[in-house]
């Protein structure tokens, strides 16, 4: 096993050698992933040193200041499709994918929800029928951030609409360059398109751009979703945080400051702490292994505490709390939760118990696949999906 | 440091629930001895906070929170946190001498302040003659109140007058160990205790709401007393707060499986409870605020351990675990239906331990405003 003096002595090997000032960014990313050091517990040869997932650190920590892949923008790709890819792509598929994902020249986005399966994912509707050595799919995919700017889509798609839901499903890499595939912004809440909806007619495909077997899409998927969850509710210990934004608020404005409020901020605090606490305890708990269904429970956290701290700020501003910075209709180049002004976070937060499972789903799952409660009687899971009421 | 257990920690949890198991397998009102001796005198946990050289186990905080946990989740009654916890922490720091006689279990002792003093206020204290001095309380009842700042740096100052003997008075309500204590830590002015082995000492019980951790009300009058400079009472209430979080962690941890296990088992409307949404979705929530009970008390733990300066986690832990333990009763009452109402189940002992500890050293409330200026979160003027 890779230890952390090699990867330290690997790292300032790579830095003696390579001067970034000396090459372009994208260069020298590409030569970060050809050294192993784009993310050290991926493979050799695939960017990584086949060491535990916990030194990477070491190498973050070391390249601090050097050209990174934007990661913000790229997190789709990063959190989601990789592992994916990783765990079940062909060796031709991760040679072909992976770096240019890590370096950012290829965006990802994710062709899941439709707008007919959303909690219900299995039950999607977009079909993709074998044609000699293609596939075709047609549908309609919804909620698909970044697909304006993406080259590729990880899709799940229904093969066989005779079998059963779960096993009717297909798992692709979409080429979003493929004649048929057209994006269209949806414009939120906000204001601002950061999804899009996308139309699939006639895409063809060809089949080696399956991801894992036919009929595996729903397994597949579950990797890409359980990665998901904790990309979005654990991801590290982040330098800014809601409750942080509300409190330098709360420090400019000692005259709006309230008893009510105050008690009500202190409150979201102590939730603010120990959902960072109960994140590094996870993290500790999972750093060998693969993310568990605990991974959902930090995220219904999270989505929480977002909720509640934005929507805080907002009454505490009072008058600055009835505007809002900018109703134009834009497409964002990635998103931050932090963003913009008080107004934007509160309306943000909002997707945060939707987007990735929501909350209600997420309880189910800690339910059902933590506590081990019996799942509701279910009438939709043996039958042929084609023969579901809908 | 790291909030998860070490193997150590881990082989003392499985010592103390074997032995729960075995001496309280059901919860109970009024003290355990059988438990309590061999916890004392077979696992040793009363002198867990005990330096070796004094004859304990010279352990820590995150040792003594395992033990709490254990206990939490037993709700037995035993006089570890009193004893073991609060008191000897203040008798370590004035420098009591015969501290042995606690590590070993052979003798228990109660600090007299209420359960529900808080860390962050002033305490009743006791009035302080010298031997064969005329100063006499007015009557037996009076005590007087320290200030903060007379409390607060404790054991630092300089008085230099080293160990004294008096005669103390006064009269100390809701004290929680006081029933079969025996010696007595009574706080006085100026950062002193004074320690009461015999002599006037009435003891009464109090019809308490937590009957597996009674209270008493404790009166001196002209008590003979040994005076010791030192002993920070209101850190040990802080650092019994920090504690008393692990308890709360077990408990609510007893209430969520307890609960989790009926639901699945009961059965209504010809399916078993527990595959309803409204339900399931309720013990989501719960497991959610337990996990996060247990990553705080871990972290109060640990900092306790390391000996820093520790407020803001005990604050955090305290407030957070008070609220889940008591949530997690009344979610297990109100979720087992009927039985969850009667005295025959021992949900009851669990709320009325959850809801005395959610007074017990500072309520959540006055946690979280400690917390307001460690954190940058000044009260409006």
């Amino acid at each position: 096993m890779v230890d952390a003096t090699t990867v330290r002595q690997r790292a300032e090997a790579f830095l003696a050698e390579h001067d970034p000032s000396e090459l372009s960014p994208l260069d020298w990313l590409r030569a970060r992933f050809d050294a192993g050091l784009a993310w050290v517990h991926f493979p050799e040869g695939l960017g990584g040193l086949g060491a535990p997932r916990d030194l990477q650190g070491v190498v973050d920590q070391l390249f601090r200041g050097t050209p990174d892949n934007n990661p913000g923008r790229i997190g789709i790709g990063l959190g989601m499709a990789a592992p994916t890819i990783l765990a079940y792509g062909t060796d031709e598929q991760k040679r072909r994918f992976l770096r240019p994902l890590w370096t950012g020249e290829e965006i990802w986005c994710q062709l899941f929800s439709e707008p007919g399966a959303g909690s219900d994912l299995a039950g999607l509707a977009t079909r993709a029928v074998r044609d000699g050595d293609d596939w075709v799919v047609d549908g309609q995919k919804v909620w698909t951030s970044s697909a304006h700017l993406a080259r590729w889509g990880i899709l799940v798609a229904r093969h066989d609409p005779d079998l059963p839901k779960h096993r009717g499903l297909t798992y692709f890499v979409c080429d979003m360059e493929a004649p048929g595939v057209e994006v269209r912004p949806l414009r939120q809440i906000t204001g601002e398109a950061e999804f899009n909806e996308v139309f699939l007619t006639g895409v063809r495909l060809g089949d080696d751009l399956r991801l894992g077997e036919v009929g595996d899409g729903w397994r597949v998927a579950q990797t890409t979703l359980m990665n998901e969850r904790v990309a979005i509710g654990a991801s590290g210990s982040p330098r800014r945080t809601m409750m942080g934004v509300f409190t330098e608020a709360w420090q400019a404005h000692p005259e709006l400051r309230t008893h009510d409020l105050h008690q009500r901020a202190l409150e979201s605090w102590v939730q603010g702490e120990v959902m960072r606490l109960t994140g590094q305890r996870l993290r500790e708990q999972l750093l060998a292994g693969e993310p568990g269904p605990e991974g959902s429970g930090m995220k219904l956290l999270f989505a929480r505490h977002h909720q509640e701290v934005s929507a805080l700020e907002v009454e505490f501003l009072r008058e600055d709390g009835l505007t809002y910075d900018d109703w134009t209709f834009r497409r964002p180049d990635g998103v931050d939760f932090l963003g913009r002004g008080a107004g934007y976070r509160y309306l943000r937060a909002k997707g945060n118990s939707i987007e990735g499972g929501t909350s209600e789903i997420l309880r189910n799952i800690v339910a059902e696949r933590v506590l081990g409660l019996p799942a509701e009687p279910r009438t939709d899971v043996a039958a042929p999906w084609k023969d579901l009421p809908r | 440091m790291t909030l998860l257990y070490t193997e150590v920690e881990e082989e003392l949890r499985t010592a103390v629930r074997d032995l729960l198991a075995d001496k309280a397998p059901v919860a109970a009102e009024g003290e355990n001895t059988a438990a309590w001796h061999g916890l004392a005198r077979d696992i040793g946990v009363a002198g867990l906070l005990v330096p070796d050289d004094l004859g304990g186990a010279g352990a820590s905080a995150r040792e003594a929170a395992v033990v709490l946990e254990e206990l939490g989740r037993a709700v037995t009654s035993v006089p570890f946190l009193t004893s073991s916890v609060l008191a000897t922490r203040v008798l370590l720091d004035a420098g009591y001498a015969d501290i042995s006689r606690l590590a070993s279990g052979e003798a228990t002792a109660a600090l007299c302040v209420s359960l529900a003093a808080s860390p962050y206020r002033d305490i009743p204290v006791g009035v302080l003659a010298e031997d064969g001095g005329s100063e006499p309380a007015a009557d037996g009842d009076e005590t007087g109140v320290a200030g903060p700042e007379s409390v607060l740096g404790a054991g630092v100052s300089g008085a230099g007058t080293g160990l004294r003997t008096g005669v103390v008075s006064g009269r100390f309500t809701g004290v929680a160990g006081a029933l079969g204590a025996d010696l007595f830590v009574v706080p006085l002015d100026g950062g002193r205790v004074a320690v009461v082995e015999s002599g006037p000492v009435r003891v009464e019980p109090v019809v308490s709401l937590d009957v597996t951790r009674p209270l008493a009300t404790v009166t001196f009058d002209r008590a003979p007393a040994v005076v010791l400079d030192g002993g920070s009472v209101r850190d040990a209430l802080l650092s019994a707060a920090g504690l008393l979080a692990s308890e709360q962690v077990g408990l609510a941890e007893w209430c969520l499986t307890t609960t989790v296990a009926y639901l699945r088992e009961r059965r209504q409307f010809a399916r078993p409870v527990g595959s309803f949404q409204a339900l399931k979705h309720r013990l989501a929530d719960l497991w959610l605020e337990v996990a996060g009970a247990r990553a705080a008390a871990r972290n109060a733990a640990d900092q306790l351990a390391a000996g820093g300066d520790a407020r803001v986690a005990v604050a955090v832990a305290a407030a957070h675990c008070g609220e889940v333990a008591v949530r997690a009763a009344e979610e297990a009452l109100q979720l087992h239906g009927g039985i969850g109402m009667t005295w025959e189940h021992p949900i009851h002992l669990y709320l009325k331990r959850a809801k005395a500890d959610a007074i017990a050293f500072g309520t959540p409330g006055d946690h979280r405003s400690a917390l307001a200026p460690l954190v940058g979160l000044p009260a409006p003027e």
